[in-house]
């Protein structure tokens, strides 16, 4: 139906400028300016600079930020606050066009960010391989594996206490701990399987091997499936929790 | 089939209709003279057949059709066991305190909400399978506006005529027309968090209105607004019946009710106290006139007594006592008569408040 598009235009020039901002600040001060401390004293990171390591964390990390947050308040608002779920559903559509909407919407803004991020990593040289265009919709479907199941939980929300745990203890040690900034075999033995768990994790390894141009395929589809399977299961938790929540 | 708990005799009625051999509905006529508590508004069928089938499917079928229609959330019952018609191009008020299963009513019919119990047609469909398209037929305004506060005016009507499938240039076009319609045509690139109550709400019928559809929803569409943005909004939606779109409305200002509605009913805790026009509800429940009386501070418990037999009914209120009689002034002389002088007294006509508050009780609702 292409009506998120609309939604769309209610932010999109703050948006577009963190869009462009946020890549640059980031990979300036860790890549650049952290980078040329790490790089004095190891010269590499996994055979690479430390901004070119970094990069394609910060990719998919920034994606899942995104996927995350877009699925918390924006959801219970639309439910609890704005009631524009409710207005939605006053016309043709159903609560599964609704999941969609938001969802598909969640799926661009990703894009859009991820495109742009992709596009200052270029400037900084920092795409070492034509594969690096693959890591557009690898990013997607980072961002995506959090907020379908993201959305599954906002939905059930009576206030807003639950996003700030799950920001503080979920999203935030996922970003720091999943390869984003250092690799995890820096981690002690004992918490490397978690964080090979970690969807964060797969997304980082899909966008570093795909920007580096190493990676070998069955791993990558191992990783690419698991990204796929969360959205698909998140999907379908989402419309559970969304017919629940909207139809009384 | 559901038991109400506490079933009143007119619930058993309703529950014997579950038979095919149930009695039909007393019509309307029938009912103006029965001043006890009723659940049906419908029109008569013919002899015999059985109000449980559905209407036929021959132009004549009303709008909205609803035969116990039972809405439950856990245990508590919202709506019990109601049934009602709804004619095409007619405007019907569904009057009631707070909680008395108003906007439970409104969200079955306009298909947000499933039933708990009984039958709907809504515009000669099955809401449960045919929601969607019943929906690109309606206009709801809901209780609360759920406008997009950070789109402006015209975005709010484009993105809602999308949800519509509507093409956009038919959707400017009307948009442009309805912003004329509700007055908001200079506001039309503003957003609308900063507009005020009555401009939402002028934009939120605005809004419904964009589907053309055949039948209008209100819930409560001028609660808490200004007397300016009430007349106004009751001049739009007095426009709108004059276009034969068929407006359906729940209130609990009478005047509102008055002015608008060709037929009402009254509903409290669930089911219908009273329906009929706002005139034969008036005539039905209240006298032609009402004397209010006012003496000193904690002296109408006392007189009230020696007042006896001056009205049909006598209500003493802690402020006042009210005298329902079929003249007036005449009543009004009699009180003098007896020696009486209160400090102010008003005489005037009855009106739908009478009603209501005869039939749902002074005490407040929550």
């Amino acid at each position: 139906m292409g009506y998120f598009a609309y939604q769309y235009k209610r932010t999109w020039r703050s948006s577009i400028t963190t869009s462009f901002l946020y890549p640059i600040l980031y990979l300036a001060a860790m890549g650049v300016g952290l980078g040329s401390l790490v790089d004095k004293h190891s010269h590499t990171v996994d055979g690479v600079s430390y901004l070119i390591f970094l990069a394609p964390g910060l990719l998919a990390g920034t994606a899942m930020q995104i996927g995350g947050n877009e699925a918390m308040y924006p959801i219970m608002g639309a439910i609890k606050w704005m009631k524009t779920y409710f207005a939605m559903l006053a016309t043709p559509l159903r609560v599964v066009d609704v999941l969609r909407g938001q969802l598909g919407w969640i799926a661009v803004r990703l894009a859009i960010v991820s495109s742009i991020y992709l596009g200052v990593m270029a400037v900084f040289g920092a795409v070492k391989s034509w594969y690096g265009i693959l890591a557009l919709p690898a990013a997607i479907m980072t961002g995506m594996a959090f907020a379908a199941p993201i959305a599954a939980y906002s939905a059930r929300q009576e206030r807003d206490v639950g996003f700030t745990t799950l920001y503080r203890f979920g999203l935030i040690p996922l970003f720091l701990f999943s390869g984003t900034f250092f690799p995890v075999s820096q981690l002690p033995v004992w918490l490397r399987p978690i964080a090979y768990a970690t969807p964060l994790y797969h997304g980082v390894f899909l966008c570093r091997g795909l920007v580096l141009g190493n990676l070998s395929l069955w791993p990558a589809v191992g990783s690419a499936v698991y990204l796929v399977a969360l959205v698909g299961i998140g999907y379908w938790l989402a419309g559970i929790s969304f017919k629940k929540r909207l139809i009384v | 089939m559901i038991e109400p708990a506490d079933a009143t005799p007119a619930a058993k009625l309703d529950d014997a209709g579950t038979s095919t051999d149930r009695a039909r509905p007393p019509t309307l006529t029938e009912m103006s003279h029965n001043a006890g508590s009723v659940r049906s508004m419908t029109r008569p069928s013919a002899p015999g057949a059985s109000t449980r089938a559905l209407p036929a499917v021959d132009g004549t079928e009303p709008l909205i059709w609803a035969r116990g229609l039972v809405k439950r959330f856990g245990d508590f019952v919202a709506v019990d066991q109601v049934d009602f018609d709804i004619e095409k191009g007619e405007s019907f008020g569904f009057l009631g305190p707070n909680g008395a299963g108003k906007t439970s009513t409104m969200k079955m019919i306009s298909c947000m909400s499933p039933l708990s119990g009984g039958t709907l047609r809504v515009l000669g469909m099955d809401p449960a399978a045919d929601g969607p398209k019943i929906r690109s037929r309606i206009g709801l305004v809901p209780q609360e506006d759920s406008l997009d506060l950070e789109l402006t005016v015209m975005d709010n009507l484009m993105v809602y005529g999308r949800y519509f499938d509507l093409p956009k240039k038919v959707i400017r076009e009307r948009a442009n027309r309805l912003l004329e319609f509700a007055q908001l045509t200079e506001r039309a690139n503003d957003r609308v968090d900063p507009l005020s109550g009555g401009m939402k709400r002028r934009l939120t019928i605005a809004r419904s209105l964009i589907s053309e559809p055949d039948l209008l929803i209100l819930d409560e569409p001028t609660t808490g607004l200004d007397p300016q943005a009430r007349h106004l909004l009751w001049d739009r939606l007095y426009r709108l019946k004059q276009q034969g779109v068929t407006l359906v409305i729940t209130t609990h200002y009478m005047d509102e009710a008055e002015q608008l509605c060709d037929r009402l009913v009254v509903m409290d805790k669930g089911t219908f106290a009273a329906h009929g026009t706002p005139r034969q509800l008036i005539d039905q429940y209240s006298t032609k006139e009402v004397v209010e009386l006012r003496f000193g501070a904690d002296e109408h418990e006392n007189i009230a007594p020696k007042l006896d037999g001056l009205a049909e009914r006598i209500e003493v209120l802690p402020d006042r006592i009210l005298l329902y009689a079929t003249d007036g002034d005449e009543t009004l002389s009699e009180v003098h008569r007896r020696g009486f002088t209160p400090v102010s007294a008003l005489v005037r006509r009855s009106t739908l408040e009478d009603v209501f508050l005869r039939l749902t009780g002074r005490t407040l609702v929550d």
